[in-house]
């Protein structure tokens, strides 16, 4: 009976750490929500990227044939870029950048989670597409009119790419408007903007370019959906439509997205350079205004994608030059993380080993892109295995190495534990020299004119060998990951042992004990510089700003804030704040329904394209627009203010 | 720390760093990247425009004296959404419901004068699959239709709640954002009406 009622008791618990994790509206909660889940999406990718190199292992292979090959390489491409790079992005955005300002959570905790839940049901969506033997396979670019006419691609593949990708959209601008939000509106007191950690900068400039960017993917993808179910002529030259506008507007929306996927991995990398260099950041102001320099040309560089459409000299010269520019900030942010390591007292720790790989390989990707900047040049190496080089030099030696470096140096602020780093180092090794013997010999193969996108080639082509250093360098580099993966979940079973500031940090995020409690910071931190808790610690040898008054009734009550910046943050508080009652806002199951129905409503428009089903395809979408109307409803009449800590 | 006994009212619960509430931040956020959106489908009807290659044209079945009185409805309806703003922070409710309605009326009137010329256009021979002009005329001015139909379901939400008693003088704020979007949606429609019915074909 007792024992009965005990199981009870327990079944009950362990039910209600599953709708725990559920409703969850904390943000780092959903910051490992993200992580997990994107980790999983690589793997995914990852394995898809295994299927291209064995295919191409040896020329005129069979392993798969042409129609299963557009399926794996734009899958591959499309995972990478909204599955795997954007959501890890999210992942530390989520959980790091509340903690390095100093607030106690997002703006909009709720939004947050349905960004989350969006992505997740977004994705499924997408993936889904292999159950039904209908991966979309018209290149994560989706070229109109390929993808814009039933003609030219009569399956579901393009359907559930069309809709994955809007559902997936609307994830990533709601968790754009909140951390834009965020990070201009709840930085603590002092935390002026250019004392924010870099990593912080570029997740601001990053949320602004994805609020002026999607709009545009949105525009175009909605016009391949009306010109898929609607019979509009958008891209159907018959009629006088243009399928170049698709490029023009998926391209606008494009090259910001390749700064989306790399500025926050040049914020994370300039974090890990400091902490293991043990000095400050060197030139902030130029990394910072460098950041936003590439932002803003961002917008102006979209035809270097279109130089061989023929859109005639003068454009072509225009965006060569604007193109070129771009090296110039990209130039100041190396040599500024150069001179970071410069002269440090540089600690060989697996995640400074990743941050500072990130620097060459992201150079040399950088330097061929000044390449193709080149008009000229851009038609030898158009559509050549030399892009392919170029773009994963930048992608994967630039973005994922950075996110690599980010998991090692925060893995124990997220889970509290050690990653173990005699692992770490061979993962780190085996990545580097499986990377560059997959990626290097495609820039020999792309300059002799090999193509991509296509599944094999002839023996006499002379391509032989340096694919098939290729497909090894890429089972070296699936290995490695393997590694990771071991590494983090061998440390997950050890015991929570990490201390607050493993590695002697700068930021605020180091202050609090690892992984932080629920509320974050017992008293909201005053901020008296850049490397806020740098300072806190070790007081401050430059320049630092007086510190800053408290707003409101609070000010006087904090007789810390006057001294000399000496005193080291005890225990688990960070700087010296006031203590305040603590309010939590409540789990809501509302963000998860209303991203199921938003799912649903994509869900309900790739039935409506289905032979067999056409007719349940519009009310599943009625029952999706319905399901989203009421959770809308209950999320606005939803009381936020019940539950309060201390 | 301890339970309760803290002080009572949070005080970063109210403080933002600008003193912008994070709900209007939000919102201006979100009109620049609704720009961007309207921007985008503006683009491609202006890049579209004069190439249909059959009728009806534009210049045959727009009617400009019909639109321009339902563009003059729409404009109304921003003057009503201020004098609804300006009841509500003057604590004067009735009025606040009053212009509030008004507002919302206005909008669906404009809303009906849509529908009547989109059937009368599809009368005509018009529709999405016809022209160029069909495509992009529908799907740039029915996107902006949409904009104002969420619009009158969110005016119509806050007058629900003021006679429930949940909207008061203090959430004046709240209209004041929901007015953001009116007048934004306003404005769209003055560049939608300036390019796609002024300027001759």
């Amino acid at each position: 009976m007792v024992e009965s009622a005990l199981k009870l008791e327990r079944a009950r618990y362990e039910r209600s750490a599953l709708v725990e994790w559920l409703t969850t509206v904390d943000h780092k909660k959903i910051g490992i929500l993200y992580f997990w889940t994107s980790l999983a999406f690589l793997l995914i990718g990852g394995l898809l990227a295994l299927l291209i190199r064995t295919q191409l292992i040896v020329p005129e292979n069979t392993f798969l044939g042409p129609e299963a090959y557009n399926e794996v390489f734009t899958m591959h491409g499309t995972i990478m870029i909204f599955l795997v790079v954007m959501p890890l992005n999210a992942a530390f955005f989520n959980f790091l950048v509340p903690l390095m300002i100093g607030a106690r959570d997002v703006a909009f905790p709720r939004l947050n989670a349905f960004s989350y839940w969006a992505f997740l049901f977004g994705s499924l969506l997408l993936l889904s597409s292999f159950l039904f033997g209908a991966a979309p396979d018209g290149g994560w670019f989706g070229y109109a009119n390929l993808t814009s006419s039933r003609l030219y691609s009569p399956g579901l593949n393009i359907d559930f790419w069309v809709m994955g990708l809007q559902v997936l959209g609307v994830a990533t601008l709601a968790s754009a408007l909140n951390f834009f939000v965020t990070i201009v509106n709840m930085r603590a007191p002092g935390m002026s903007l250019m004392r924010m950690p870099v990593f912080v900068w570029m997740t601001l400039v990053t949320a602004v370019l994805i609020l002026l960017a999607f709009p545009s993917l949105t525009v175009g993808l909605v016009m391949i959906m009306f010109d898929r179910y609607f019979g509009t002529n958008f891209f159907n030259p018959a009629a006088g439509g243009d399928p170049v506008i698709w490029q023009h507007l998926f391209w606008i929306f494009g090259h910001p997205e390749v700064y989306i996927l790399i500025l926050p991995p040049m914020g994370m990398i300039s974090e890990i350079l400091p902490t293991f260099s043990r000095k400050p950041l060197f030139g902030y102001t130029f990394v910072v205004f460098a950041g936003m320099v590439i932002a803003f040309l961002s917008f102006g560089v979209w035809a270097h994608h279109m130089f061989a459409v023929g859109l005639g000299p003068v454009p072509n010269a225009v965006f060569a030059t604007t193109t070129m520019l771009i090296a110039i900030p990209t130039g100041v942010k190396i040599f500024n993380w150069l001179g970071t390591l410069w002269g440090g007292a540089i600690e060989m720790k697996t995640a400074l080993l990743f941050a500072a790989s990130f620097i060459a390989m992201f150079t040399i990707g950088g330097i061929s892109g000044v390449m193709h900047a080149s008009v000229p040049v851009d038609y030898w190496q158009t559509d050549s295995y030399f892009v392919v080089a170029h773009f994963h030099y930048v992608l994967f030696g630039g973005s994922l190495l950075a996110i690599m470096a980010a998991i090692y140096y925060w893995f124990p602020k997220m889970f509290g534990r050690m990653l173990d780093e005699r692992l770490g180092k061979l993962h780190f090794w085996l990545t580097l020299i499986g990377f560059n013997l997959t990626f290097f010999p495609m820039h020999f193969l792309g300059v002799d004119g090999m193509p991509r996108r296509v599944f094999t080639y002839s023996a006499d082509m002379g391509w032989d060998l340096w694919n098939l250093v290729a497909s090894i360098g890429a089972y070296l580099l699936g290995a490695s990951t393997l590694l990771l993966f071991v590494n983090m979940l061998t440390t997950l079973r050890k015991p929570a042992d990490a201390p607050a500031d493993p590695w002697d940090g700068r930021t605020l995020e180091w202050a609090i004990p690892s992984p932080p409690p629920a509320h974050n910071f017992d008293v909201v931190p005053v901020v008296r510089g850049r490397d806020a808790f740098w300072i806190e610690k070790y007081g401050a040898e430059e320049v630092v700003g007086p510190a800053p008054e408290r707003h409101g009734a609070e000010s006087g009550h904090n007789p810390h804030n006057s001294g000399s910046g000496n005193e080291v943050g005890h225990g688990s508080s960070a700087g010296h704040g006031q203590a305040a009652h603590i309010h939590l806002p409540p789990p809501s199951w509302f963000p998860l329904t209303t991203a199921a129905g938003l799912t649903l409503m994509g869900a309900g428009m790739v039935v409506h394209a289905t032979e067999s089903l056409a007719s349940l395809g519009f009310p599943i979408v009625g029952l999706g627009i319905a399901m989203v109307v009421v959770s809308l409803l209950g999320w606005t009449f939803e009381p936020i203010h019940e539950e309060s800590h201390a | 720390m301890s339970d309760g006994t803290a002080v009572g009212h949070a005080p970063e619960a109210h403080h933002t760093t600008t003193g912008i509430s994070h709900n209007k931040m939000l919102m201006w956020a979100f009109l620049a990247s609704d720009c961007m959106f309207f921007g985008s489908l503006i683009w491609v009807y202006m890049v579209y425009r004069g190439r249909s290659l059959e009728g009806p044209y534009p210049q045959e079945i727009l009617n400009i004296p019909y639109t321009s009185v339902s563009a003059a409805v729409l404009l109304l309806s921003s003057l009503a959404m201020v004098l609804a703003l300006h009841g509500i922070q003057h604590g004067n409710m009735r009025r606040f419901r009053v212009w509030l309605g008004a507002t919302a009326a206005l909008g669906a009137l404009f809303l009906g004068g849509q529908y009547f010329e989109f059937t009368e256009f599809y009368h005509h021979g018009l529709s999405l699959e016809q022209n160029l002009f069909g495509t992009t005329f529908f799907v740039l001015t029915g996107f902006h239709g949409t904009h104002v139909g969420i619009g009158i379901i969110w005016l119509v939400t806050l007058i629900l709640m003021s006679l429930f008693g949940r909207l008061s003088p203090a959430d004046a704020e709240r209209v004041e954002i929901a007015g953001l979007y009116w007048h934004f949606v306003d404005i769209v429609w003055i560049v939608i009406f300036t390019l796609v019915y002024l300027i001759p074909y």
